[in-house]
């Protein structure tokens, strides 16, 4: 390693050199096996079908759900509409973007299916949608996470024998089974007792989305709430004697001194944490929660190229997963002290 | 001030230890009372159990006549009028030099961050080293440190300052400035109790020395006397391994 750097004989520049090339190398060959065994299979590549997931841009019709007299077409704030009176005299609103044009007019005939208007749609395709529920799942699930590590951690440390146990069970069970288990707990079980109550004082159901997050959120606070106490234990005993001697409380000794200092040494740990979290958040679709890997498979089965969608997917967590390395590592650079 | 009748303090980790066994030492007001004796002789628990950072497990504590060993003790009422040094300054890393000196002033005496502030580079003024007030302590020498840790525990407006070897971990040149601010403290009229191993100091400003060994105080008496004519053989011993 590095930090050994000059307990040898030092190395040349030749060396640096050859073995960076080798390097390169490596990452070609690895590469040219792929194109290689793939079109041994005869996958065809089309790069070019990727984007319509990313993006939707194209035509779209708004057809008439009834046969009848198209009676009023007028602008309505925002959009257009075409009202068709059918023969029993019932009237059929149709609705299209204020952009978008109408290709009938008063007093026509419209036969059920007849285009009335055609628009451009402009929308996040499927894959996009995907990775900003993923990215909303994610950062939900990080705010809870961190709110209820800090808790829990502080608990972990108490000298109050039942929220230090209390603390220590929560941390035994929740890292003692899989994400997977837990998921499914969360929704077909609690879920399942939560909407029951609900419907029955007449409130609507929780969506799994938010299952989901819980689920999260507390997988990871078990895991933030053991970085906490390390972190907090690692800051020496002379801070929180030094703070209390000047008169200062436990809660405003541990918020003024202790956990600042705590917090700088946890960063590190806790981004883990968190990128564990993200890659984690996969494991919602079992739940109907359409995030990135879900609506990856879903276009997979739909256009039949697994090859683009699957490394396009994986490049989208990277991007993920290395912004919030970055950002971590510039608080980092911002707390250095 | 302070009255520690018959204190007792026991350790139970790693082995059961009798740490103090019957301690008693009255401080008068401006009093400056230094205790000197062996490591591990119990010197930094008694000083400890003055402001509660260890609890006495038996005698009475009076701080002011305020009875700190009363579970119902506002005990942090009672730290904010005693001021404590220790041997490793304790600075708070991750606060400026003048935040270090405004932090308790604003969360325990409720100040204004402008009259904390006023407060704070009125005591670095003191100390001698106003113009480090936005560094941070680890820019700081180690007598540098430690004179931002009394200007710390000074900016409470305390009533009286415990000291816990003060100058063990510094550097020999820097000894003397922390000596310096210590001694115009004194000379002011703080009631300062104070554990060192500087002979000099104590023969200069101590109004009283007393000698601890095992556990208790063996021998009190004016720094004339203490220093001239030890009574106990164990005191002579000491003296004579130090000076
Ligand atoms: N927190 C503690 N836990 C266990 N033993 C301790 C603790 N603090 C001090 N002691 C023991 O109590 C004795 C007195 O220690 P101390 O008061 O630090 O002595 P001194 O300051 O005079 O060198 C020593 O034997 C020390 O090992
Ligand atoms: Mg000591």
């Amino acid at each position: 390693m590095t930090q050994y750097r000059g307990l040898d004989k030092p190395k040349g520049r030749s060396f640096f050199l050859f073995w960076k090339a080798m390097f390169v190398a490596a990452m070609l060959a690895l590469v040219a096996f792929f194109w290689v065994a793939s079109s041994s299979v005869e996958y065809i590549w089309r790069w070019n079908r990727v984007p319509q997931y990313f993006w939707v841009n194209e035509a779209a019709d708004v057809r008439a759900e009834a046969e009848g007299d198209v009676t009023i077409i007028d602008r309505q704030g925002n959009e257009q509409r075409v009202v068709v009176r059918d023969a029993s005299g019932e009237e059929h609103t149709h609705m299209l973007p204020g952009e978008g044009k109408v290709l009938v007019s008063s007093g026509d005939f419209a036969y059920r299916g007849d285009v009335l208007g055609r628009y451009q749609l402009n929308k996040p395709g499927i894959l996009l949608e995907g990775l900003w529920v993923t990215l909303e799942v994610s950062v939900l699930a990080i705010i809870g996470g961190i709110v209820i590590g800090v808790v829990t951690g502080l608990c972990r440390i108490s000298i109050n024998p039942m929220l230090r146990w209390g603390a220590i069970a929560y941390i035994e069970i929740i890292r003692g089974s899989p994400l997977l288990v837990q998921i499914f707990l969360w929704y077909f079980v609690v879920g399942t007792l939560i909407n029951a109550l609900l419907e029955h004082v007449g409130l609507g159901g929780i969506s799994p989305l938010w299952y989901g997050v819980m689920a999260l959120a507390l997988f990871t606070g078990a895991y933030v709430a053991e970085i906490v106490r390390a972190g907090i234990q690692s800051v020496h005993r002379g801070q929180m004697e030094a703070a209390r001697s000047l008169g200062m409380s436990y809660a405003q000794a541990m918020r003024k001194v202790i956990l600042p200092q705590a917090f700088r040494r946890i960063m590190p740990p806790l981004a883990g944490q968190f990128i564990s979290l993200i890659k984690d958040s996969s494991l919602l679709g079992v739940i109907a929660i359409r995030e990135l890997t879900k609506a990856t498979r879903e276009v997979v089965t739909t256009s039949l190229q697994p090859f683009e969608l699957w490394i396009v997917c994986a490049v989208l967590y990277l991007v993920l997963t290395f912004t919030l390395s970055l950002f971590v590592q510039y608080l980092e650079r911002r707390a250095i002290r | 001030m302070i009255n520690a009748t018959n204190v007792h303090k026991f350790f139970y980790t790693p082995d059961k230890l009798h740490a103090l066994r019957g301690v008693s030492l009255s401080v008068a007001p401006a009093e400056v009372v230094v205790i000197i004796g062996p490591s591990g002789s119990g010197k930094s628990t008694f000083l400890r159990c003055l402001n509660r950072l260890e609890y006495a497990d038996e005698g009475s504590i009076l701080i002011e006549g305020r009875d700190i060993l009363d579970p119902d003790c506002e005990i942090n009422e009672v730290r904010a009028e005693v001021g404590m040094v220790f041997q490793s300054f304790n600075l708070f890393p991750h606060l400026t030099v003048l935040e270090n000196l405004t932090l308790a002033q604003q969360t325990v005496r409720k100040r204004g961050k402008a009259e904390a502030e006023k407060k704070g580079m009125e005591l670095l003024r003191k100390v001698g080293i106003a113009e480090k007030h936005g560094v941070y302590p680890d820019q700081l020498s180690g007598g540098q440190q430690q004179r931002v840790a009394i200007a710390r525990a000074l900016a409470m407006d305390p009533k009286a300052m415990l000291f816990d070897e003060p100058t063990s971990a510094l550097d020999p040149e820097m000894v003397g400035e922390v000596l310096d601010v210590m001694k115009n403290l004194a000379r002011e009229g703080m009631t300062m109790v104070v554990v060192t191993h500087e002979m000099g100091f104590a023969r200069e400003v101590a109004d009283r020395v007393v000698f601890m060994d095992q556990g208790s105080i063996l021998e009190v008496g004016s720094p004339d006397k203490f220093f001239t004519a030890p009574e106990h053989e164990r005191t002579k011993l000491f003296l004579s391994q130090i000076l």
